[in-house]
C-alpha cells in the first residue's frame, strides 16, 4: 500500500492504536509491576511505581520451591513436543509426498480427534493412569500432551512439507543421489524451518495446557499450570508473591510467542490462513 | 513395482501416528460409554453393577445439568461475539500506518501466551477484586460502589477473562487476512467514491469471511473445554452459576467420586461437541472449498 499519509493522520492513529494496545496489555504489565512491590504496597490502591523489591522472587523460590514446577514445565512441554514431532514427521512426510485419495480424509479425521472434549474421557484416562501408576509422573503427562497435540503437529508439518517442491527430489534422484544422500543433503535443509516452527508453537501450547496437567499431577510432576492453580486459595497477603510467580511462569513463553506470530497463524489455522 | 513399494513405505510411515490417534480416540471413548451404564463409585471399586440408564436419568434430572449446558453455550457464544467483533476492530486499527506498529502488535497478541491459571488469577485478584482490584479503584475514584464481579456476575466475569485470552488470536488471524487484501482494489473503491462503511461492508468483510470462519471453528474447539479459568476463580459457583459441562464432569468424577455419572456426562459432552462440529464443519467446508 503506497498511499501517502499525512504525518498528522499517522500521529493520530498512533495515539489511538497505542492506547488500545496498552489497555489490552495492561493486566500483564500490572502483574510485572506488582511483582516488584511489597505485599503492603500491592493492596494500597492503584500505583504504577513499585518500590523495586525482589523479595517476592526470593520468597517464591525459598518457600514454594518454584524451580521444581518450572523444570517440570520445561521437561513436559519440550519432551511431549519432541516425541510428537518424531512420530509425526514420517506421517506428514508420506502424506505430503505420496498422497493418495484418502490422505485428505485421514487429515480431517486427525483434526476431528481434537474436537473430542477432554473432560469426556477424564474418567477412563484417570483410571488408566491410576492402575498403571502413572498419576503424578512426568512420563504420564508427557505422553498425554503428546497425544493431545499430535494432530496439530502432523497438520503443521504437512502444510510445511507440501511446499517443498517434489521436482527437486526427482532431480537429485536423476543425478544419482542415494536415498540417504537425498535425505541428508536435499530434504533435511528444506524441512528444518518447518520443523522448527512446529516445535516452537507446540512447546507453547504444551506449556499452557491446563486441563490434563492439573488433573493428572499433584506435587511431584506438577508443572507451572498446576503450581499456579494452587494460588487460588489465598493465605494471608499474597498479591505480590502471586505476581512474581506469574511473571516467571509466563515470561519465557511470552518471549517465544513474540517470535512465533507467523507460525501461530499458520499452525493453528491448519494452513487455511497464511 | 516401484510405486507399490512407495505405497507400502508411505503406509508404514503413517502407521505410528494413525494407530496412536486411533487408540487414543477409541479406547477412552469405549470405556466412557461402558462406565456410563455402570454403578461405579471410585471410593468402592469392585462394587460395580449394571445401572442401565440410571446415570443418564440422574444427570438429566439434575438441575445443574441444564444450567451447565446453557453456561457452556453462553460461554462459547459470548466469547466468540466479543473476540470476532473486537478482533475485526483491532485488526483494522493495527492495519493503519502508525509509529511502532511492531511493538503495538506484540502488546496486543501477548495475552494469548499467558497460561489459563495465570490469566484467571491476574484478573481475579488484580483487576476484578472488589477490594483491591483496579476496577474497584476506578469505581471508588468516581465515587461508585465497587462491584463484586465473581459473586454478582460470575459467568460474565469468566467470559471477560477468556475473551481477553482469545482476542489476540482472532486479531492476529484477521490481521493476516486483512493484509492479503489487494491494495489496488481498495484504492479503486476509494476512487469510485466508496465511503469507509461501504468499503468495509462490500470489500473488507467478504474478504475476511474465510478467516472469520476459521477463527470461529478453532476457538469453538477450545472454548467447549474451558476448565482452569473456572477452577481458580469461581470454582463453578455461586451454586452452579458458572459451571460448564467440563467442570460439572470434573466435579462429579473427582469430588463426588461418581465415575458412572461422570461418564454419562462425558457421553453427553461428546454428543454436544459432535452437534457443534457437524454444523461448523459444514459451514467451514463451504467456506474453505472456495
Amino acid at each position: 500500500m503506497a498511499r501517502a499519509v499525512s504525518t498528522k493522520t499517522k500521529i493520530g492513529w498512533t495515539v489511538v492504536v497505542w492506547a488500545v494496545a496498552l489497555v489490552i496489555f495492561f493486566p500483564i504489565l500490572y502483574t510485572i509491576i506488582t511483582s516488584f512491590k511489597t505485599e503492603q504496597e500491592a493492596i494500597q490502591g492503584f500505583s504504577l511505581i513499585p518500590s523495586g523489591t525482589v523479595e517476592n522472587y526470593v520468597t517464591v523460590q525459598t518457600q514454594r520451591d518454584y524451580f521444581k514446577p518450572f523444570m517440570n514445565s520445561v521437561i513436559i512441554s519440550v519432551g511431549s513436543t519432541l516425541l510428537g514431532v518424531i512420530i509425526a514427521v514420517p506421517a506428514a512426510w508420506a502424506m505430503a509426498f505420496s498422497p493418495t485419495r484418502r490422505t485428505k480424509d485421514i487429515l480431517m479425521w486427525m483434526l476431528s480427534t481434537k474436537m473430542m472434549p477432554a473432560a469426556a474421557v477424564l474418567v477412563p484416562i484417570y483410571l488408566i493412569f491410576l492402575r498403571a501408576g502413572l498419576l503424578d509422573s512426568r512420563i504420564g503427562v508427557t505422553i498425554m500432551l503428546m497425544l493431545v497435540n499430535l494432530p496439530i503437529i502432523v497438520w503443521m508439518l504437512y502444510t510445511y512439507f507440501r511446499e517443498i517442491p517434489g521436482e527437486i527430489l526427482e532431480a537429485s534422484r536423476m543425478d544419482g543421489a542415494s536415498l540417504w544422500n537425498e535425505l541428508v543433503y536435499v530434504l533435511t535443509p528444506m524441512a528444518i524451518p518447518g520443523i522448527a516452527s512446529t516445535l516452537l508453537l507446540n512447546i507453547i501450547l504444551a506449556w499452557n495446557e491446563a486441563f490434563w496437567t492439573i488433573q493428572l499431577t499433584t506435587t511431584n510432576a506438577a508443572p507451572l499450570t498446576a503450581f499456579i492453580a494452587t494460588f487460588s486459595s489465598p493465605q494471608g497477603l499474597f498479591w505480590a508473591k502471586l505476581s512474581a510467580a506469574s511473571t516467571l511462569a509466563i515470561a519465557p513463553i511470552l518471549i517465544m510467542g513474540w517470535f512465533s506470530q507467523k507460525q501461530l497463524v499458520r499452525g493453528l489455522t491448519f494452513g487455511a490462513v497464511k | 513395482m516401484a510405486t507399490e513399494n512407495t505405497k507400502t513405505l508411505a503406509r508404514a510411515m503413517m502407521a505410528p501416528s494413525v494407530i496412536m490417534l486411533l487408540v487414543w480416540m477409541i479406547v477412552p471413548l469405549a470405556m466412557t460409554l461402558w462406565f456410563s451404564f455402570q454403578n461405579y463409585n471410585l471410593l468402592t471399586p469392585g462394587n460395580n453393577s449394571f445401572a442401565g440408564f440410571f446415570n443418564y436419568q440422574y444427570f438429566y434430572t439434575d438441575p445443574a445439568f441444564f444450567q451447565s449446558i446453557w453456561n457452556t453455550l453462553l460461554l462459547v457464544v459470548g466469547v466468540l461475539l466479543i473476540t470476532v467483533i473486537g478482533g475485526i476492530g483491532l485488526a483494522l486499527l493495527l492495519d493503519q500506518p502508525i509509529y511502532g506498529q511492531g511493538v503495538a502488535r506484540i502488546l496486543v497478541i501477548s495475552p494469548f501466551f499467558v497460561m489459563p491459571p495465570v490469566a484467571a488469577l491476574i484478573w481475579k485478584n488484580m483487576i476484578m477484586h472488589p477490594g483491591y482490584g483496579v476496577f474497584a479503584d476506578i469505581a471508588r475514584f468516581f465515587g461508585v460502589q465497587p462491584v463484586d464481579w465473581f459473586a454478582q456476575a460470575p459467568l460474565f466475569s469468566i467470559i471477560v477473562i477468556v475473551a481477553w485470552q482469545w482476542l489476540p488470536f482472532a486479531t492476529l488471524i484477521l490481521l493476516t487476512a486483512l493484509q492479503s487484501l489487494d491494495g489496488e482494489q481498495k484504492e479503486a473503491a476509494e476512487m469510485d467514491g466508496a465511503g469507509f462503511i461501504s468499503r468495509f461492508w462490500y470489500l473488507t468483510l467478504p474478504h475476511l469471511a474465510r478467516a472469520i470462519t476459521v477463527v470461529v471453528l478453532i476457538q469453538t474447539i477450545f472454548l467447549l473445554g474451558i476448565y482452569a479459568e473456572i477452577l481458580v476463580t469461581t470454582n463453578g459457583g455461586p451454586g452452579f452459576a458458572s459451571t460448564n459441562l467440563p467442570f460439572l464432569i470434573y466435579k462429579t468424577a473427582r469430588l463426588s467420586f461418581d465415575a458412572g455419572g461422570a461418564a454419562a456426562g462425558g457421553v453427553i459432552a461428546v454428543v454436544l461437541a459432535n452437534i457443534v462440529a457437524f454444523f461448523l464443519m459444514r459451514a467451514v467446508g463451504k467456506n474453505l472449498d472456495r
